[in-house]
């Protein structure tokens, strides 16, 4: 099994036709992702790669029965995007675009509270579940089907973490990039949650970075809650306070947010924490061997 | 994105947040003049740099007539102002403001802000005027008033009342807080900022509330809606290296060590700074060269982490997803034949096209040294930089 998506997941790809969209929904539908529609304003009732195209969600989603939309919009309307795909009660939207203004996501978090949808990211890598569905940018070769769920804050340590386990031959049930800007659909906290409900995810990699508390509540939920193993890792011990690095979420204020703070509050809640960022994949290796303990 | 606080001031008279009256001037007979106009007893003379405690490092003074104002004016102009926030570098001042003396009563302290944990702006207020925040909220959090703003219903002023009279402010006084806080509101909603700080806000013993010094930095994800606001940009007060990395949309931030990195991803590039650390050296440098990266903006890359005389050695760790391992060997080949190879270079790739990536690198004829794994680079870089320290 995998959380959120599986080989069953119909995905909407909104803003198709766009250099992003039109890439990245092939590579999905090469990996074996169902793509049963692109939404672009304008191009409704065409084919874009044998893709049918609509010109709004609400009837992509009619049509379709698509149970999940990814979107390729550029900053300034992505907000926009995602407010139509909570409106058309689309289950799950995974939004990769970065760079979309703060306040514009303070609007769309208010629409997501009792809403149908999950949203993940946005500025995020997507959501993977290795040999059933990709919903992203990840390069899909280096994964590989198995039962450790990967939740991490940015992309491409991500594909370093992922890269690691695959190396070892450990399989991996569901990969969420969740992204890196300060307000964000879904947090360490639900991914974890999703991961300890499912029965074929054994083992847990949390990567997170400086900013914000949102390691600090997954951790807190899972020294009270999870018996699996978690291997953990914080980026960014040596950032200087102040400075935004990359992230627009990776910022040290007033002292707070520090990875020092972080790896504290997770050590106790009994996370395998490790300082190296090339030690991921041993550290759930060394995990799985031990007998259940946790 | 940072500015000044006489262009924070302005922005706050724009939406009708009181301040004292004042000029920005570049020479001290400006400041001269200004202080004739302004007429008061007592002028005020700003060092204007991106930093705050320009008052402890002696970049604020008071001024009893315009020819004290002429002679703080050039003493200050020019001087290389060093403040707890500026580091032991710091700052040219070029700009001052000179403001008229106010008769003050009070100190308060009023900010807004997004938090990020409720996901929405929180107005924040404090009896403790003049003290930075952050010393507030570690010795004294109950001090700190806190009221959420619900994008939906704006600042209402039974929120502005919970504050003004946990601030002790008087009765006649919260007639005047509540327009003058929600014209603050506007100003940080209307210019898209992630930060608007008054610090001190200060009562007068006329009964005004008046923002004495101000704070704003704006998100740098909406500048794209304000072309005005962005061409406030004091390229003067940013590190030179990170002005000629932002021309070419790189994540560059200078730091103090000697190992030079060039990362794809905001993550991997603070865990490869991580890396180095604990191989025993230190990272001269975070840069990100982004997901979709060119061979252009590579080479640029490469260039800005080569000028940087700090540097003993160059680590490239890559996780080729969208950005290719072949783009990103073909962008090193030709910035290192274009600039010589005078310091060792170690490349880590993995992903996309890392054989034919390697490939390149070998056929260079260049002297590279390929890592395998990220431990492994760091190993090879630090001990080719000079070693651990």
């Amino acid at each position: 099994m995998s959380v959120l998506i599986n080989e069953r997941t119909k995905v909407i790809v909104q803003g198709l036709t766009g250099r992003e969209g039109s890439f990245h929904a092939q590579q999905m539908v090469a990996y074996g992702s169902k793509v049963v529609a692109g939404v672009t304003p304008g191009k409704g009732g065409t084919l874009h790669n044998e893709i049918p195209v609509f010109d709004t969600v609400a009837e992509a989603a009619k049509v379709t029965h698509a149970d999940a939309s990814i979107i390729f919009v550029p900053p300034p309307y992505a907000a926009d995007a995602v407010l139509e795909a909570i409106d058309a009660q689309i289950p799950l939207v995974v939004c990769i675009t970065e760079g979309i203004p703060t306040i514009d996501m303070v609007r769309v978090a208010a629409a997501l509270r009792g809403s149908a949808t999950r949203l993940i990211g946005p500025n995020c890598p997507g959501i993977i579940s290795p040999g059933k569905c990709k919903m992203g940018i990840m390069p899909g070769q280096i994964h590989k089907a198995g039962n450790v769920g990967v939740v991490s804050r940015s992309g491409t340590l991500t594909y370093e973490a992922v890269g690691q386990l695959t190396h070892l031959g450990i399989g991996q049930s569901t990969c969420i990039g969740i992204g890196g800007d300060p307000i964000i659909g879904t947090s360490f906290l639900d991914a974890v949650r999703l991961f300890n409900e499912d029965p074929d995810t054994h083992a847990i990699v949390m990567i997170g970075e400086i900013g914000g508390n949102a390691e600090q509540q997954a951790a807190e939920y899972i020294g009270a809650n999870v018996r699996k193993p978690v291997v953990g890792f914080v980026a960014g011990q040596t950032a200087p306070p102040g400075r935004r690095m990359g992230h627009a979420g990776a910022i040290i204020s007033g002292g707070t947010g520090t990875a020092k703070e972080k790896y504290e509050v997770m050590a106790k809640a009994g996370i395998h924490c490790i300082a190296s960022p090339a030690d991921i994949g041993q550290a759930i290796a060394a995990e799985l061997r031990k007998p259940a303990t946790r | 994105m940072k500015i000044h606080e006489y262009q924070a001031k302005e922005i706050f008279r724009r939406f009708g947040v009181p301040t004292p009256r004042g000029e920005m001037v570049t020479t001290p007979e400006q400041a001269r003049a200004v202080a004739q106009k302004l007429g008061t007893p007592v002028v005020v003379v700003k060092a204007q740099i991106h930093a705050g405690g320009r008052g402890k490092g002696g970049g604020v003074k008071l001024a009893r007539s315009a020819d004290e104002a002429q002679q703080l004016a050039s003493k200050i102009l020019g001087m290389n102002l060093i403040t707890p926030q500026t580091g032991p570098g710091g700052r040219i001042v070029r700009r001052l403001l000179i403001e008229e003396g106010l008769d003050i009563k009070r100190e308060l302290y009023l900010s807004i802000l997004i938090d990020r944990a409720v996901e929405a702006p929180v107005i924040m207020a404090s009896a403790a005027g003049g003290m930075e925040i952050e010393e507030v909220a570690h010795s004294n959090p109950e001090a700190i008033l806190k009221e959420t703003i619900r994008p939906a219903v704006g600042l209402q002023p039974y929120q502005v009342r919970k504050l003004a009279f946990g601030l002790g402010l008087s009765a006649d006084l919260i007639g005047v807080a509540t327009p003058f806080f929600q014209a603050l509101y506007r100003a940080f909603l209307e210019t898209d900022a992630s930060l608007v700080e008054i610090n001190p806000l200060v009562v007068t013993g006329d009964g005004r509330l008046i923002a004495l010094d101000a704070k704003v930095n704006f998100d740098d994800n909406a500048l794209y809606r304000h072309k005005d606001l962005a061409e406030l940009r004091d390229l003067d007060e940013e590190e030179p290296l990170e002005v000629e990395a932002s021309k070419y949309k790189l994540n560059y931030i200078k730091l103090d060590g000697t190992v030079g990195c060039m990362v794809n991803g905001a993550g991997l590039a603070m865990a490869t700074m991580d890396i180095i650390k604990l191989a025993g050296g230190s990272p001269a440098n975070f840069l990100d060269v982004g997901g979709g990266a060119s061979a252009d903006q590579v080479k640029s890359a490469f260039k800005i982490l080569m000028s940087d005389s700090a540097v003993r050695g160059v680590f490239i760790n890559v996780f080729g997803g969208i950005l290719r391992c072949d783009v990103l060997a073909t962008g090193v080949v030709n910035a290192a034949r274009d600039l010589g190879l005078k310091l060792p270079v170690v490349v880590r790739m993995e992903g996309t096209n890392v054989e034919q990536g390697r490939q390149i690198l070998r056929d260079s004829g260049l002297n590279f040294t390929i890592a395998e794994g990220m431990k492994d680079g760091a190993d090879k870089v630090v001990r080719l930089a000079g070693g651990a320290q």
